[in-house]
């Protein structure tokens, strides 16, 4: 049993570390190790490597759900260039990109009031139009332009966006239960 | 988590909710927005000839303690002068609505809100 826990995320599904994703390619790579390091494959090893196994499994599992969220993914791709996203502490946004949230949110608000779930689901669609533009900008950003600075900017927008169509798909569910 | 008694009230009975005209040279708007919890906060301030803030308005959508905190901060800066609007401290929002550490990101967004809103009238004030 060995693994090695110095690796980061992408070097352990040997992928490149770039934002761009071959998704085919991590999902077979995450088979691959899970199968590697499950407890049953596990269970007939000294106790040492057992709970080897059980931190490699956890660690590639770990790498998985960053990497699969293109969210997740940016971040970690700018924490391994050691930029902090300041997702947590940067509060001056863009005023065209706040004013378009709060006016989004004004109508999450109004249809919500109102009922309106085919109004609730139409905007739903135009985040993920949105949500799609963003990491569209983040792969030129990240991978062509090697610019972290606007790296982070759009992963805070994106933060943005995660929320307001989490919230607009709790509104839904309020409203069809 | 329980809010307190303070942040119910000021989110039960928000005050000066709404907003001036933008382009009136009297007003400061500032906008701010905390991606973490998705918040965003508009400001705005009404200054005197004096340099006194006669009159705050706000809209915000987010947590009960990021609504506060803003409702809060209105009341605060009406009498001031922008100098002192701008010494305002979050800490000292936070420590008024008792937020919980986990909030207190909200009572930094009130601060960055009126900061924004001070820069804002500057700025238009500026040669």
């Amino acid at each position: 049993m060995a693994f090695d826990f110095s690796l980061d995320h992408f070097a352990l599904f040997a992928l490149p570390r770039r934002f761009a994703l071959d998704k085919g390619g991590l999902e077979a790579a995450y088979r691959d190790l899970q199968v590697l390091y499950h407890p049953d494959r596990a269970a007939a090893l000294a106790d040492a490597d057992k709970r080897l196994a059980m931190q490699a499994a956890t660690r590639v599992n770990e790498a998985f759900q960053v990497l699969k969220s293109p969210l997740g993914r940016a971040r970690y791709l700018l924490q391994l260039a050691g930029v902090d996203t300041q997702e947590e502490t940067n509060t001056s946004m863009p005023v065209d990109f706040l004013m378009q949230q709060m006016a989004w949110r004004e109508q999450v608000a109004e249809t919500r009031a109102a009922g309106d779930v085919s109004a609730l689901e139409a905007l739903a669609q135009t985040l993920q139009g949105e949500t799609r533009q963003l990491e569209l900008a983040l792969a030129d950003c990240l991978d062509v332009q090697k610019d972290h600075a606007g790296g982070a900017l759009l992963v805070r927008k994106l933060r943005f966006l995660e929320k307001l169509e989490q919230e607009i798909g709790d509104a839904i569910e309020v409203l069809l239960d | 988590m329980a809010y307190s008694d303070k942040v119910i009230d000021h989110y039960e009975n928000p005050r000066n909710v709404g907003s001036f005209e933008k382009g009136d040279d009297s007003v400061g708007t500032g906008m701010v927005g905390a991606p973490a919890c998705g918040d965003v906060m508009k400001l705005q301030i009404k200054v005197s000839d004096t340099g006194v803030i006669e009159d705050a308005k706000f809209k915000t959508y987010g947590c009960g303690s990021a609504i506060a905190s803003s409702s809060l901060i209105t009341e605060w800066v009406k009498g001031k002068t922008l100098d002192e609007a701008m010494a305002i401290k979050n800490t000292q929002i936070a420590e008024e609505l008792a937020l919980p550490p986990v909030k207190i990101h909200c009572s930094i967004l009130a601060e960055d809100a009126i900061k924004a809103a001070v820069a804002d009238y500057k700025a238009k004030h500026e040669g």
